[in-house]
């Protein structure tokens, strides 16, 4: 019996997010905020982890999908429509309009420069929006977003509790929705393209198609992550189209383990809580200690944390049949 | 009736280096052709070639009549031109179910897919499950490929070309590397293929290529040297002098 659920279990393992969502609120009651961000980051990593761990496309430029679905989501609020569901799904239809044709540039190109022109393309969205200061904001930010209440009955609240279970429920939604897609043959395909390309071709699969498809679903993802986190933070900065975010949404899926749904949840929720301590600990150094935690994870658990308590409790299992 | 597969003049050049020059056979319905050749004669190019990973620098292929050089290898496939590789190219991390259904999947052209529970799709489950019977793999059928032995590798290569349901079948040295106990297995589920399939084989082994092949080609450098029956090619003096060489002028 592996240690972490994998996506063939029947059982609604989705549930487990409310339930650490609310033990922890429960235990960090004043920490709502930080709660509701660890909620939209998860999102942003599941996305990735669709993206990279499952269809194999390693990108550090995930970031322009997170941050343009948080820049329509909020501009739509503000212009359009100030309800908060609809809002989500303009954020993740952005991210997606964007990821079709910007997928379709980068996935000419493979590893290393594949790489790059994720960069170079999340640069560029960076960009526009540093210039656009009339729609964006600027570095200011985006600000003065207002929302309806949820289903006109939850209004968001100035403690945070209505955006924190809004948050961890659009999580568990998103959860429960990657994991069928994970068992369906649109995931089992990601996979075969991410083992072995020329193979899956030399079966009938149109992989181009297939990546970008799989691009394009991580783009919409990462659209509705930063759709929450315009809606719940009311605060759209160019700090989230930046490459730091990329690149610290990367890091949070090599510590949990790619290519497992879970992996991205536990990587996020780990990270945040020590960058979170570190930080406030020591203001000036908490880099170490991330970086230390890295290299530690990486050398004893290659794979990442999902991946190497699944090994050892594989070996545990093994061993127990055969002794009886 | 029509050809299943029919090549003609095919030629590919690396640079000044010649692979395949004026290659020209064709598959009847039901053929069992063999491909020999010493090695670095060009026999894994030229099946890159039928199938599509490798554009030829000049002459057409016809399946079934209908010119497909200018169809991607996807598009091919997935008309039943399929191959198996000479180096396993299975899923490993992932379960001997799980790459025969990857396999159906691509043949059915559902891959796009995004709701339908693989464990619950009884029309695809049912499918793998015959192959796997087929293929004397039903008893590891939940089990990652990596932790296979290297036999059974070579079944799951198979058994994800036969998934694709094949017209042409173009197998890669199918028991290379494989011990001769194990390779009996292989060997049954080749012999038991559907009569109307046409396949051609690349193989070493000359006992195999003697017991199954109704017809052998012989490339040597690049281009066709000799082709027709067992018969002929064992008695073809140039082919005896070439590629069985020192053990039959031994035995002379």
């Amino acid at each position: 019996m592996s240690a972490f659920p994998k996506s063939e279990s029947n059982w609604p393992f989705e549930l487990l997010i409310p339930a650490v969502g609310f033990a922890l609120a429960w235990v960090l009651p004043d920490q709502l905020g930080f709660l509701t961000q660890i909620a939209t980051t998860a999102i942003l990593v599941l996305a990735l982890d669709l993206v990279t761990g499952y269809a194999g496309i390693v990108t550090l430029g995930h970031a322009a999908f997170f941050g343009l679905g948080a820049y329509a989501a909020g501009l739509f609020a503000i212009h359009l429509v100030s309800e908060p569901i609809s809002g989500l799904f303009v954020g993740g239809l952005a991210g997606m309009l964007l990821a079709i044709p910007s997928g379709a540039i980068v996935l000419r190109a493979r590893g290393l420069s594949l790489i790059m022109m994720t960069i170079a393309i999340a640069q560029i969205v960076l960009e526009i929006a540093n210039k656009s200061r009339a729609l964006t904001g600027g570095d200011d930010g985006l600000s003065g977003i207002e929302l309806r209440p949820i289903f006109g009955a939850f209004a968001f609240d100035i403690f945070g509790q209505t955006g924190f279970v809004y948050s961890v429920a659009v999580l568990t939604l998103c959860m429960f929705v990657l994991r069928r897609v994970m068992r369906s043959p649109f995931g089992l395909t990601c996979e075969g393209i991410r083992e072995d390309r020329m193979r899956m071709s030399a079966m009938g699969c149109n992989v181009k198609r297939h990546l970008t498809a799989a691009y394009a679903l991580g783009g919409f993802f990462a659209g509705i992550a930063g759709a929450l986190s315009a809606q719940t933070v009311q605060v759209v900065g160019l700090h989230s189209l930046s490459f730091s975010t990329s690149a610290e949404a990367l890091v949070m899926l090599i510590l949990g383990g790619t290519g497992r749904l879970w992996g991205a949840l536990i990587g996020t929720l780990l990270f945040m809580f020590i960058h979170h301590i570190a930080a406030e600990l020591d203001p000036f150094r908490w880099m170490f200690t991330i970086g230390g935690m890295l290299i530690a994870v990486v050398l004893i658990m290659p794979g990442g944390i999902v991946n190497s308590l699944d090994q050892i409790g594989a070996r545990l299992g093994s061993k127990g049949v055969r002794h009886g | 009736m029509v050809d299943a597969l029919a090549i003609k003049n095919l030629d590919k050049q690396f640079g000044a280096l010649t692979v395949a020059s004026d290659i020209c056979f064709s598959l009847p319905v039901g053929a069992r052709t063999a491909l020999i050749g010493p090695n670095g004669a060009g026999k894994t190019t030229l099946i890159n070639m039928v199938t599509g990973s490798l554009k030829p620098t000049r002459g057409t292929i016809e399946y079934f009549g209908k010119d497909i050089s200018a169809e991607p290898q996807s598009a091919r496939a997935r008309a039943g031109l399929l191959r198996t590789f000479q180096v396993t190219r299975v899923f490993k991390p992932l379960t001997v179910v799980d790459n025969i259904r990857l396999a159906v999947v691509q043949r059915r052209g559902t891959a796009m897919n995004l709701f339908q529970d693989l464990r619950r799709a009884d029309d695809i489950n049912q499918e793998v499950f015959g192959i796997l019977t087929q293929l004397e793999l039903a008893d590891s059928a939940e089990r990652r490929v990596d932790s296979l032995a290297y036999g059974e590798r070579r079944l799951v290569e198979l058994a994800l070309a036969l998934a694709g349901r094949p017209k042409v079948l173009l197998l890669d040295e199918p028991a290379a590397g494989v011990p001769k106990s194990e390779s009996s297995v292989i060997m049954r589920a080749i012999e038991r293929l559907p009569p109307d399939l046409a396949i051609l084989f690349i193989e070493h082994d000359m006992d195999i290529v003697f017991r199954f092949a109704r017809n052998i080609i012989v490339l040597v450098a690049g281009s066709i040297l000799v082709s027709g029956t067992p018969r002929d090619i064992s008695e073809n003096k140039q082919v005896r002098e070439i590629y069985f060489g020192s053990r039959h002028h031994a035995v002379d």
